[in-house]
């Protein structure tokens, strides 16, 4: 489903080039769970920010469901973002004056589908993640833990293919992160493409698969 | 995004910064009460200007000695060949088709004698048909006779405040007084006119014109009023003035000036002032739109994240520019409707106190200045927008 080739993304950091993603083939299928270890710098979250659609290689190939996204153009990427993709990020950028349900709804109220259309969906997400209960409180009357899950619920409200977390424990104490991670493991269970970038082996050793990356290379790939 | 989202969406980023935002738009608020006031003004003296004019009602033509070619300024233009305008002028013009009458004017001011005291006051020459043409009547005996005008008798009408002056309660009627030092017997008083354009209508006596010649020395009107059936046209009858004046004086050396004209002219005049003084205004809407243009751009720097998040969520840049610049436009409109409700309190207590201003809040002047307010809302907003629709998503995610 996944398909990169060949991908490089630099910087130009003043006169300097940094090669943040160096020649990276992976090939991820659907519902595959992989975890992306590896030192700080060595590209992660780059790589992730590229699977997500968010930033583009400078040089290489990403197929996504077999199709090229080189030639797609803003609202053709937008787009895919929208539909088959979904964010959860360490820091739960969940919008502050929103409560949970109106996060959750985001997603969809960007898409224009209709106020009617959505409440279902909101319901059944805050449903999935156990938070029926905190339907209208806001973020800051919310403890990290359930910030996450809210995130998580608002990534899935969807019903994307891919669930892409940069460091999503890492704001959060080991319980919450553990209950976090059970709860896209689930996801994941149900079909839903996982890939988590994590600097806590304990987390990262969870995947089926583990991707280990070192100065924009994978070094290895253990399934 | 559906419309009703991006409001929502918008009025929640306003209502989280309430302060902020109402402050921002208390600055187009006051801009707008600005042009709300001013124009106000402008059209209320407009009405109360027209209002003065139109006392007199509006079939009169006047004719005056002195050829101008545009209203204004006239008598300036070729002196040496301009014949006086004559009773008979006056006379003869009253037979032009669907004039009903006509009076002839000369003014000048003297000493007004009577019942042991005396006024300095505004002496008018004028016809026996005055009262129907100026609509002005006689509140106290009669005007002066019509049958008469080639060899009058010297009888004075009052104005009432002449009247009050001079004789207080008493009744005036057959008294004598003097009229720059000359006899003359009452026979009527005026009702009281008030002030007409500045000019005290009741502060004057009223002669008849040959004796007004007499006593100013003079020979010629300074005005013939011309009062038309109403359903005649103005121009119809203009045309039948201009040829019977042209017979008579063997050339165009008078001016012909309808009611209308000067409707016309004063109303355009005006216009201008409003406009200008609308313009003033609108300074102060200016510096509402810079006001919104600084909260906007602070907006979009602390909304970093937000606008990444957005962006990863699946809106594109229209997406981002809309919101912000949704943003912009309803600070401004909401920030316009309170001043365009605040102006109107403003201009109706007034009104309720203060009477005798001539203010009038004026609907479409309120309309154009929401409508500009919105316009300001919308340039304002424009860079900000547009610089949160260019943000890179990554590096916009990665701001805290
Ligand atoms: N916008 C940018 N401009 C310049 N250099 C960048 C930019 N983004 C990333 N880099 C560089 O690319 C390299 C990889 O960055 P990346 O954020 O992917 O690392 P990471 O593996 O996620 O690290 P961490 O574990 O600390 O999050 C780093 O050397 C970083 O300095
Ligand atoms: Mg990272």
């Amino acid at each position: 489903m996944i398909k990169l080739e060949g991908l490089c993304r630099d910087f130009q950091v003043g006169d300097q080039v940094v090669h943040a993603l160096d020649h990276i083939d992976l090939l991820i299928r659907q519902s595959e769970y992989v975890s992306i270890m590896g030192p700080s710098g060595s590209g992660k979250s780059t790589l992730l920010n590229i699977l997500g659609l968010l930033d583009s290689p400078s040089a290489g190939n990403y197929w996504l469901d077999d199709i090229s996204t080189a030639s797609m153009n803003d609202d053709e990427l937008a787009s895919i973002r929208q539909k088959k993709i979904g964010f959860v990020f360490q820091s739960f950028h969940l919008v502050p004056r929103m409560n949970a349900m109106e996060n959750i709804e985001l997603p969809m109220v960007l898409a224009g589908v209709l106020p009617a259309d959505r409440r279902d969906k909101v319901a059944a997400a805050l449903e999935r993640v156990g938070l029926t209960k905190r339907a209208d409180h806001r973020p800051d009357q919310l403890s990290g833990g359930e910030r996450q899950r809210v995130a998580i619920a608002r990534a899935i409200v969807m019903q994307p293919m891919i669930l892409l977390a940069d460091e999503p424990t890492g704001n959060l104490d080991s319980q919450s992160g553990k209950e976090i991670v059970d709860l896209m493991e689930e996801l994941n269970n149900q079909g839903l493409t996982l890939i988590v970038v994590t600097h806590d082996p304990a987390i990262g050793n969870r995947a089926q698969r583990m991707v280990r990356m070192e100065d924009g290379r994978i070094k290895t790939d253990i399934q | 995004m559906i419309s009703a989202d991006l409001i929502r969406f918008t009025l929640s980023s306003a209502r989280a910064h309430r302060l902020r935002s109402g402050l921002t738009a208390l600055g187009i608020g006051i801009g707008v009460t600005a042009v709300v006031l001013l124009t106000s003004i402008g059209e209320g003296l407009q009405q109360y200007l027209l209002r003065e004019f139109t006392q007199f009602g509006t079939n009169i033509i006047s004719v005056s000695p002195g050829k101008a070619s545009t209203f204004g300024g006239s008598m300036a233009a070729s002196f040496n060949s301009t014949r006086p305008l004559s009773l008979g002028d006056a006379e003869a013009l009253s037979r032009v088709p669907f004039v009903t009458h006509s009076v002839g004017t000369v003014q000048g001011n003297a000493e007004v004698e009577g019942n042991g005291r005396s006024r300095r006051t505004m002496v008018s020459g004028t016809g026996p048909y005055m009262p129907r043409v100026w609509l002005f009547a006689v509140a106290l005996g009669e005007f002066l006779p019509a049958d008469e005008e080639s060899a009058p008798r010297p009888f004075v009408v009052l104005g009432s405040k002449v009247r009050d002056e001079l004789f207080g309660t008493a009744n005036p009627l057959g008294e004598r007084i003097r009229v720059g030092g000359s006899r003359f017997r009452v026979i009527g008083v005026m009702e009281s006119k008030g002030t007409v354009l500045g000019f005290d209508m009741d502060d004057a006596v009223y002669i008849p014109v040959l004796r007004a010649f007499e006593l100013f020395n003079k020979d010629g009107l300074v005005d013939i009023s011309v009062l038309y059936e109403e359903s005649a046209s103005a121009e119809e009858v203009v045309a039948g003035i201009r040829r019977m004046m042209i017979t008579r004086h063997g050339g165009e050396d008078f001016t012909i000036t309808t009611q209308q004209q000067m409707l016309d002219v004063l109303g355009s005049v005006l216009n201008i002032v409003t406009i200008a003084v609308a313009g003033l205004g609108g300074i102060s809407l200016l510096v509402g739109g810079v006001g919104i243009f600084t909260i906007m751009t602070i907006a979009v720097r602390e909304r970093t994240s937000e606008i990444g998040l957005l962006r990863s969520l699946g809106a594109v840049r229209r997406d981002v520019r809309d919101i912000f610049l949704g943003e912009s436009i309803m600070l401004a409109a909401l920030g316009g409707v309170g001043g365009v409700i605040f102006g109107g309190l403003i201009v109706e207590t007034t009104k309720i106190l203060v009477p005798a201003l001539p203010l009038s809040y004026s609907i479409p002047f309120a309309i154009a200045a929401e409508t500009v307010a919105i316009l300001i809302g919308l340039l304002a907003g424009v860079l900000p927008a547009r610089k949160a629709a260019n943000l890179d998503p990554v590096d916009a995610l990665r701001t805290e």
